[in-house]
């Protein structure tokens, strides 16, 4: 298996987009630091960066990737390789690359100028992230055939964690504003991996925001260690529910 | 000519001095009187004591219950003497004028339900002094009522309680005037300075922290002015509540945290001054309701949730030339229509432009976002701070006013902060 | 195979049952009653047969007869819906070593476009791993040494088409699948591979080729097997076709069966 992930891993590496994805992120990382004179906005902007145009990058990068490698993934199938196997090889390598891109790109700028428990919340948030929607993407491409419709897939799937799903939130939070829903909402926060990780984040940059009651209560249950581990759990989650359906899917999948 | 008029001048002021010294001794003649343990107890010298005299106490432990000073006295303790109230006592009640009481240390004074009992109660006295002592596990501190012209300064307040009813004020005023408050440190009590129709008084230099509810609670008390104090990690801030003429400046309001938590409280305040105070990482930096006229300038609110929040029953205050800098949110309001005045402040998040180049924005900044609107009417919305989703409503709000009152803004947001930031650090998050 | 199972049509036996299970000794692949069907299509219809060593097997049929989908089925990369595949008499079914065993052509090789010939090739060997047996003739014959820095994704289709065609023999395999080999090679290249699939079949390797012209490979060929809409029309050994239809070259010999057929139809229509 390490042999797959080796080969899909040196594939991408050389792919030039992911080049170009590493250089974008580190000249909009660098770009920030450098011309805000207030390094909080500057995290700012690279919590916006990391909440939508990673996730983005990564689903979108990733269904492309498994529709145009259909034939190299055929001729690997060919070959007497597990077919687990080489899924998950070709989901490590593609999670090592984004997240090698995102840590060099994002990381190393934060690392420099940032080095703070938020910068590292932040990085760490961005990995996970990174790793969670290549996971997202392969459920995508394993479950559709067709290529357009696969992409068409991968960028609702973004479009709906990104946008679609905190507006649906906010429609019921004000649907029921009657009852008491801060506690329903630590929940309803572990079904976004997007969320988790914004929230995550919040907790260290808009601390004295969140000291009111509502916040309060997200900080009783994420500021603690439990809470610390039960939202890795969750994220870990995120990959692994994803990546065990595609797994499933990818074995009885006809090439 | 000069050195000889000064010559001259001290001369004149020797024979003075001596003159007043000699009138002094032989028409009162006062007399030092001393406590010590196993020697005279200190209710024993207060008898034999006549008004003026000194009384030393010398170190040691003195459990004597309630000692009352009832006799212009100068108490001082001598290597910190502990007062020891053995939770049943008021420790010293004063019921004399001009007492003057230092370096004494006083311990468990009793807790009651009913009556406040405090380390040092003063009862309608006038002119004294309660200075450099040590507070320690009591349920008041220093308790002042009819008090006149008193001056309690640089004592030290500790106190252990965990809940608000079953303790007590640090320095606790009622119905007093002329009340100088200045220096002391106060931890772990109910409210650290409590003060509830007082006039006239300065509250200086104090460093109030730590304390289950107010750092300050202020209450009809009018033409007080509170100054250079650090008020810090209190329970619910500072409250200042139906008062007018109030002078505040220059205090720190820091890490102030929780949900009716607050840097500065001001409630039916009407015709004072914030000036030059520093908020920081405060839940809310400012609350204001019911509060008129009012000057706030040259404050910097820095990394709050909500630097400030102006309800809609305050009206003709003016916020000019404060800094808003890494605050969650500027300003939030329940009110649609602002009746209050901007100007000249300085904000972090403003995006606008100065063309002119006069250091001015030339477009007007709304501090008010739409999210912090929404989150008024619906705290749990806060989770969805900072989303792709919030963040776009936030910009098309910006751009078409839809819910946040047009008239909040602030016509010539400046460029450059307007205040230098304090570059002491006295404590670190 | 089952006579009683007469509503379902039987491939075409031409001459009896001259092809009795005792006449395959070293069965290779053995098919068992396969259907696939994607969606409205049913690419293989109730699919039987037995592969031997030794032979050299042309499939043939028009476009979109299923031979694809037969060979992705032998290979793994298609799951039967129904039926098995038994190679070497063992189930293939979640099973991936016996691919060790095979080697396989593709109609369109592609490979990572960023990698070069040598290191595709490098990467195919290390993928086997060590203990396979290495065969590079066909890497010397087709000069691909020569264009090892040239990246897959530049290829022209002759090239990539030759190099398919090494990687496939590279290991030895026992069992070799060449979909449409000859397909967009120069007629050098062309001889060159025949050659090599006729030294092969003498080593007794099962070779399985399909075309739809095949008229360069018929000297090869040694069996026969016709497929249409899915289902196995007829699976008779060369030779014994030719004697039948009187032709030599095998489209002819197609053709005069299909011009047979549709005279006379079989008894199952």
């Amino acid at each position: 298996m390490k042999k797959v992930m080796k080969y899909v891993l040196a594939d991408i590496l050389r792919n030039r987009i992911v080049l170009l994805y590493t250089a974008l992120l580190l000249v909009v990382s660098c770009s920030v630091f450098g011309l805000e004179d207030n390094a909080d906005k500057g995290m700012l902007s690279l919590l916006n960066l990391t909440l939508i145009i990673v996730p983005m990058m990564c689903i979108i990068f990733t269904t492309i990737y498994q529709y145009n490698s259909a034939e190299f993934i055929e001729l690997l199938v060919s070959q007497p390789l597990r077919r687990r196997h080489i899924w998950l090889s070709l989901f490590a390598g593609l999670a090592a690359a984004l997240s090698i891109a995102f840590l060099v790109g994002v990381g190393l700028p934060v690392i420099l100028f940032q080095p703070s428990l938020t910068g590292l919340t932040m990085v760490l948030c961005g990995v996970a992230l990174s790793v969670i929607f290549v996971a997202i993407a392969l459920l995508a491409s394993a479950r559709t055939r067709d290529k357009a419709r696969g992409i068409g897939k991968a960028i609702l799937l973004w479009l709906f964690w990104s946008l679609l799903w905190d507006a649906l939130v906010l429609f019921f939070l004000f649907q029921l504003s009657d009852y008491p829903l801060e506690k329903p909402m630590v929940l309803v926060s572990f079904l976004n991996p997007i969320d988790l990780a914004r929230i995550l984040i919040l907790l260290r940059m808009d601390v004295s925001a969140l000291m009111g009651y509502s916040g309060a209560v997200f900080r009783e249950f994420f500021g603690t260690g439990t809470g610390i581990l039960v939202s890795a759990l969750a994220l870990m989650a995120w990959v692994a529910v994803p990546l065990w359906l595609s797994t499933r899917a990818f074995r009885k999948k006809d090439l | 000519m000069q050195s000889a008029f000064a010559r001259r001048s001290i001369f004149l002021f020797c024979c003075f001095g001596a003159l007043i010294s000699m009138l002094h001794t032989s028409l009162i003649q006062a007399a030092t009187l001393e406590a010590r343990p196993g020697g005279k107890s200190i209710k024993t010298c207060i008898d034999q004591a006549r008004a003026g005299d000194t009384l030393l106490i010398h170190a040691g432990h003195y459990h004597e219950g309630n000692i009352n000073l009832n006799k212009r006295l100068y108490l001082r303790g001598i290597g910190w003497p502990v007062l020891d109230g053995d939770k049943k006592y008021e420790i010293i009640s004063v019921h004399a004028d001009s007492v003057h009481i230092e370096g004494l240390r006083i311990i468990n004074s009793g807790y009651s339900s009913l009556n406040d009992i405090a380390g040092i109660r003063l009862y309608g006295s006038k002119g004294s002094t309660i200075r450099n002592n040590q507070f320690d596990n009591n349920c008041f501190g220093v308790y002042s009522e009819y008090g006149r012209s008193c001056l309690i300064e640089g004592n030290r307040f500790r106190a252990y309680g965990k809940e608000e009813i079953l303790s007590g004020n640090g320095i606790h005023c009622w119905k007093s005037d002329d009340m100088r408050i200045i220096g002391n440190d106060i931890q772990g009590q109910r409210d650290g300075i409590y003060f509830e129709f007082v006039t006239n008084s300065i509250i200086w230099r104090n460093n109030s922290h730590g304390n289950i509810r107010y750092g300050l609670h202020f209450m009809f008390s009018h033409h007080d002015a509170y100054i250079s104090n650090i008020f810090s990690r209190n329970g619910a801030g500072v409250a200042v509540m139906f008062t007018h003429g109030i002078r505040m400046f220059n205090n720190f309001f820091e890490w102030n945290w929780g949900d009716a938590a607050y840097g500065l409280l001001l409630k039916e305040i009407s015709d004072s001054y914030i000036e030059g105070n520093y908020f920081s990482h405060n839940t809310t930096g400012l609350h204001m309701e019911g509060s008129s006229r009012i000057q706030i300038l040259r404050n910097v609110f820095e990394r709050n949730g909500f630097a400030l929040r102006i309800q809609g029953s305050c009206e003709d205050d003016s916020l000019l030339h404060n800094d808003f800098v890494g605050n969650t949110f500027d300003v939030a309001t329940n009110s649609s229509v602002s009746r209050n005045f901007f100007s000249e402040n300085y904000w972090d998040k403003y995006e606008g432009y100065d063309l002119k180049h006069d250091g001015i924005g030339d477009v007007p900044y709304h501090p008010v976002s739409l999210f912090s609107t929404v989150v008024e009417n619906n705290p749990p919305a806060m989770m969805l701070f900072r989303s792709f989703m919030v963040t776009l409503l936030d910009k098309t709000e910006k751009v078409l006013p839809s819910i946040t009152p047009a008239g909040l803004k602030d016509d010539s947001p400046m460029m450059k902060r307007n205040v230098r930031p304090p570059n002491i650090k006295h404590e670190s998050g | 195979m089952n006579p009683a199972n007469s509503h379902k049509p039987e491939p075409t036996r031409l001459q009896g049952n001259s092809i009795s299970p005792n006449f395959y000794p070293s069965t290779m692949i053995e098919a068992k009653n396969l259907n696939k069907r994607f969606g409205k299509l049913q690419a293989l219809r109730n699919l039987s047969f037995r592969f031997s060593k030794g032979e050299c097997i042309a499939l043939i049929g028009p476009n979109g007869c299923g031979k694809t989908t037969l060979i992705k089925t032998i290979l793994g990369m298609v799951v039967p819906d129904s039926g098995h595949i038994l190679f070497d008499g063992k189930d293939i079914q979640g099973q991936f070593a016996y691919r060790a065993q095979i080697g396989y052509m593709p109609q369109t090789g592609r490979y990572p476009e960023a990698a070069t010939i040598a290191q595709v090739i490098k990467m195919m060997k290390d993928l086997r791993g060590k203990d396979a047996r290495l065969d590079e003739s066909l890497i010397h014959s087709f000069q691909l040494e020569t264009l090892g820095n040239k990246r897959t994704g530049t290829l022209s289709g002759g090239t990539r088409q030759k190099l398919s065609a090494a990687l496939a023999f590279l290991f030895s395999p026992d069992v070799l699948i060449l979909d449409e080999p000859t397909a967009g090679l120069d007629p050098v290249s062309s001889e060159v591979l025949k050659q090599k699939i006729l030294e092969e079949k003498e080593k007794g390797r099962l070779i399985l080729i399909t075309s739809h012209i095949l008229s360069e490979l018929d000297e090869l060929v040694t069996e026969v097997v016709f497929m249409q809409e899915g289902e196995l029309r007829f699976h008779a050994p060369m030779a014994q076709l030719q004697e039948q239809t009187g032709e030599l070259r095998l489209s002819k010999v197609i053709a005069r069966i299909m011009q047979q057929q549709t005279s006379q139809p079989p008894v199952a229509r």
